[in-house]
Parts: structure tokens; C-alpha cells; sequence
């Protein structure tokens, strides 16, 4: 195949990027998208000139760490994937992609496609925890969870912390992610006794972090690679309300 | 109070007002279509002049009536103050972005529709609610009682074709706006459940976005054709 990729450099955070072109003429169908970039990366080094910066790590759909916002989707054109999952099979020969990193006030740009994403960690360090004692592990089945209830928070915390819920909400917003980290562990028994302070501090932490608020888009979750559920965020917004209206936290 | 001023100024109580507030005016919506239904009575304007002087003098609905200014301001007031923030939480744009493979227009253009409700509404009160109150009214006499003769100026403005279209035109604006609000206000105070929420889509997509706008626009349509003895 024959692609013609556009893709963002910048150097970093305080130089402007801009979009440069690239012809690649000896791609395969079967290679992933990481791949494909490989490729070009390899071709640039061997002209002398700096490869492409991008985030990469497990390439199986688990780290979330593959950042691509790719021909105007996060992602790419495949829903319920990440970028490492996407195989150049999903474009034709002579297309045109065009490769952008996730743009968000709160993920600023490291080097070319490489974000910051340290916003999601301090939100999780500001709640997304259970505090246990430590010492050995207790009986797997000494808390009993009912299925349904089991599952629901697995589905949450399926999520990989990607980001690319942000990239693709209109207003940048980490309402998917945060409402995943709260849902996982507020539906759980051992989740429930922090169930306020958590939904109370990560809010406070995303407000603060410089993310949008929720318009109930629903882009997130339909560019979400594990498909995380609106449920959720609704979930989450009873939580808050909940732990606003109920709490003993009257400094605010 | 710390903790309520907080709470409201978070992205998550912010929304919550919009919701309230938003909520508010469907539910104002609906009173205010069925009233206005009098207008197809076909009687020369008195049902309809009869129910606005009610409206107008009835204590609970004149108290209920403040409310209701204060939401239309509050929730245009919130709507900029979120939007301003939600477009600087991305301070630099996509070259090419595809929104519209993962969302539905009216869900992201609730900001400009907002805009065109809120220029309508401006215009909607001066020519009704403005004069009805410090203006001019012409009076009607039913059974020895003085009434304002509203319908008189419902008809002058809508026998105005550029007047009918504008209300035409505002009235999607509505139905666009509420195809994604009602539901969207929901969710936003956390009611979402298998058994009711596809109850509440319905209800804001069928009601809400299509009969209610439809019926409003179906006043300014009618009242044209009468005046101008099309029908
Ligand atoms: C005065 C002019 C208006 C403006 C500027 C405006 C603006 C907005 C905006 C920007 C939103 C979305 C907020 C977000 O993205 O999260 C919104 C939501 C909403 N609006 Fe309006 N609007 C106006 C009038 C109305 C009217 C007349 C109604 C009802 C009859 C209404 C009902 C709603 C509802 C139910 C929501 C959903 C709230 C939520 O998502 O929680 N709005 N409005
Ligand atoms: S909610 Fe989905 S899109 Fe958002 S960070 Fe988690 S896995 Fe990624
Ligand atoms: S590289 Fe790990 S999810 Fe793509």
C-alpha cells in the first residue's frame, strides 16, 4: 500500500508544531498502525532525521499508553480499539491519515505525539483507593459479591486510563475515566466506606486539573477502547451529589 | 456555607443548575403551549384573552412567573460560563476532527442553540409579555368586564410573514435543543436506570423536541393564515 501520512511535530511544549508530511510506499496491510510508524521512524533515522515521538508500550490494548488521534477519531476509525490494535487492513491504498496527538488544556504536549497525562495519577492519588491494612491476603471468598455486582465493576475497571474519552469529548472532559475509577470501587463493598471523600476529592482534583465538564455527548464512551458505559458518569454524578449533600466536609 | 458555594461552582454542580433550571423551563413549556391552544378556538380571541388575564393576576402563577425569569436568566448565565470554559479546556484545535462519528449535532451545539433561544425569547417577550405589561394593549368587553385584547396584538405580529418564519426557524432551534437537553438533564442529576430512561428519551425526543415545538409553530402558522383569510 501507499500512504500519505500528515502528522504533528513539535518539539516541545513551547515551541509550535505544525503538520509535516511523510510518503510511505511499502506498506503492509497486515502491519499494525505502531508498525506502520515504525517503518517511517526507521526511514527518517536512516535519512538522518528525527524520528516521530510517540507513546508505545504493550501493544496488545492494556497499557493505553498508544495516543494517536488519527484521521479525526480518537484512535482511529475502529471503535473498541487502541491504536496498537488497528491494522493498516482499515484504510486503502493511497489514502491520506492524518495523526494528531490528544489536545487538552490538562494533557500538554511533551514532544510531537507524546502527551502529559500525569492529571489522570494525581486524580487517582487524590481518591482512586482503597485504604486496607496490610499483611497477608484475606480469603478470596470471605466477602461475598453477587454477579451482577461483580461485573458491573469489573466493566469499569476495564478502563486503561488512555485518555481517549478527553481527546474526543468537545469539551475535553475526564468524566468517562473519572466516573470508571469512582464506579470500580463505590459499587463494591470494600469500596464503600471512603465512597464520599473519593467522589468529593477526584472531582475536585479534575476541576482543578483544567478538564471540561460532562454536555452528556456521548463521544467518549462510543471512542473508548473498553467501551466504558455512560452508566457510569451517572453513577458518578449521584455520587457527588450524593457525598456533597451528605458528608461531614463543610469547608467545601 | 463553604461547601455549598463549592459545590455549586464545581463542573458538577454547575451542570446541576443548568439541568434544574433547564428542567424548569420544559416544564413551563408544556403549560405554556396548552394555554396558548386557545388561540385555534376560532372565537375571536376571547378563550384566549380570558387565559391570559388569568395568567396575569392569578397570585401562585405570578410568583411561579419570577421563577421563571430567574431560571431563563440563571440558566443563560450558567450556559456561558460553561461553554466558555469547555472551549478553553481545549486551547488548541484539532486540524481535522470527526465529531460527528461519535456524537449527535444538537449534543454539541447546545451553546448555539442556547444563543438563538435566548435571542427569540428576547424578541417573544417584547412583543407579547412587553406590551401586555407597560404597553399599549387595546381593550375587549366580554359579559361587562374589560379584558386587554392580547389576541389584537397576537394577530398584528403574527400576520407578519417574516415574523411567522423567525418563529418557524426558533421553534427548531427548540426542538434541536431539547433533543439532546431533556434527556442530557437528566443524566445530569444521576437518573439513569434501565426502566426509566428509555421512558425519559421518548419523552424528550417525541415530546419535547417534536410535538411541543410543532404546536408552537403551528399558532404563528394558523393565526397568518386567518388573517390573511388563506383559511
Ligand atoms: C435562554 C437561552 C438558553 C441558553 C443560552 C441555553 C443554553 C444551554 C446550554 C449551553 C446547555 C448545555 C450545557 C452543557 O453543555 O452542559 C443547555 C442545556 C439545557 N437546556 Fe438550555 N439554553 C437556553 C434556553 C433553554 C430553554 C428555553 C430550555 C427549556 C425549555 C432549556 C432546556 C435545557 C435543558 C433541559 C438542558 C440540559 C441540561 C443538562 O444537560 O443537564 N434551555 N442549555
Ligand atoms: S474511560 Fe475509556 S477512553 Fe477513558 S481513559 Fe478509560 S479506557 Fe481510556
Ligand atoms: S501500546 Fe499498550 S494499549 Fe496500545
Amino acid at each position: 500500500m501507499k500512504i500519505t501520512l500528515k502528522v504533528w511535530r513539535q518539539k516541545n511544549s513551547n515551541t509550535p508544531g505544525k503538520l509535516v508530511e511523510y510518503q510511505l510506499d511499502n506498506v503492509s496491510e497486515d502491519m499494525s498502525f505502531l508498525e506502520m510508524f515504525d517503518v517511517l521512524n526507521d526511514s527518517l533515522t536512516r535519512k538522518g532525521e528525527e524520528p516521530v515521538a510517540f507513546d508505545h508500550d504493550c501493544r496488545e490494548g492494556i497499557c493505553g499508553t498508544c495516543s494517536m488521534y488519527i484521521n479525526g477519531r480518537a484512535h482511529g476509525p475502529q471503535t473498541g480499539a487502541t491504536t496498537c490494535q488497528l491494522h493498516m487492513r482499515s484504510f486503502n491504498d493511497g489514502d491520506t491519515i492524518v495523526v494528531e496527538p490528544w489536545r487538552a488544556r490538562a494533557f500538554p504536549i511533551i514532544k510531537d505525539l507524546i502527551v502529559d497525562r500525569l492529571a489522570f495519577d494525581r486524580i487517582i492519588q487524590a481518591g482512586g483507593y482503597v485504604s486496607v491494612n496490610t499483611g497477608s491476603a484475606v480469603d478470596a471468598n470471605e466477602i461475598l459479591i453477587p454477579r451482577t455486582i461483580a461485573d458491573e465493576a469489573m466493566d469499569a475497571a476495564a478502563c486503561i486510563g488512555c485518555g481517549a474519552c478527553v481527546a474526543a469529548c468537545k469539551n475535553a472532559s475526564a468524566m468517562l475515566f473519572v466516573s470508571a475509577k469512582v464506579s470500580q470501587l463505590a459499587i463494591l463493598p470494600q469500596g464503600k466506606s471512603e465512597h464520599k471523600e473519593r467522589a468529593e476529592r477526584m472531582v475536585a482534583q479534575m476541576d482543578s486539573e483544567g478538564f471540561g465538564a460532562c454536555s452528556f455527548t456521548g463521544a467518549c464512551s462510543v471512542e473508548c477502547p473498553k467501551s466504558i458505559s455512560l452508566d457510569h458518569i451517572a453513577r458518578l454524578n449521584r455520587e457527588y451529589l450524593g457525598a456533597k449533600l451528605s458528608s461531614d466536609n463543610i469547608q467545601g | 456555607m463553604a461547601w455549598v458555594t463549592q459545590t455549586l461552582s464545581s463542573s458538577l454542580g454547575r451542570k446541576v443548575i443548568m439541568s434544574l433550571t433547564g428542567l424548569f423551563l420544559c416544564s413551563f413549556l408544556i403549560i405554556h403551549a396548552a394555554g396558548n391552544l386557545q388561540l385555534f378556538k376560532g372565537d375571536g380571541g376571547r378563550a384566549f384573552n380570558e387565559y391570559t388575564y388569568f395568567m396575569t393576576h392569578n397570585p401562585l402563577i405570578m410568583t411561579v412567573s419570577y421563577l421563571l425569569y430567574t431560571s431563563i436568566l440563571v440558566h443563560a448565565l450558567m450556559a456561558f460560563i460553561l461553554t466558555r470554559h469547555n472551549q478553553a479546556s481545549r486551547p488548541v484545535k484539532y486540524a481535522y476532527s470527526k465529531p460527528e462519528a461519535n456524537s449527535e449535532w444538537s449534543s454539541r451545539n447546545m451553546g448555539i442553540l442556547g444563543t438563538v433561544l435566548l435571542l427569540f425569547i428576547i424578541i417573544h417577550m417584547r412583543t407579547f409579555w412587553f406590551e401586555m405589561h407597560f404597553g399599549s394593549v387595546p381593550m375587549a368587553e366580554y359579559d361587562g368586564k374589560e379584558y386587554k385584547d392580547l389576541y389584537r396584538v397576537v394577530q398584528a405580529a403574527f400576520g407578519e410573514l417574516w415574523y411567522v418564519t423567525l418563529y418557524v426557524i426558533c421553534m427548531v432551534a427548540v426542538g434541536y435543543h431539547l433533543w439532546h437537553g431533556f434527556q442530557s438533564g437528566f443524566q445530569t442529576l444521576g437518573i439513569r436506570h434501565k426502566k426509566y430512561t428509555p421512558l425519559i428519551e421518548f419523552l424528550g425526543k417525541y415530546f419535547f423536541a417534536i410535538i411541543i415545538p410543532a404546536a408552537f409553530a403551528a399558532m404563528p402558522i394558523y393565526v397568518y393564515l386567518q388573517v390573511h383569510h388563506i383559511i
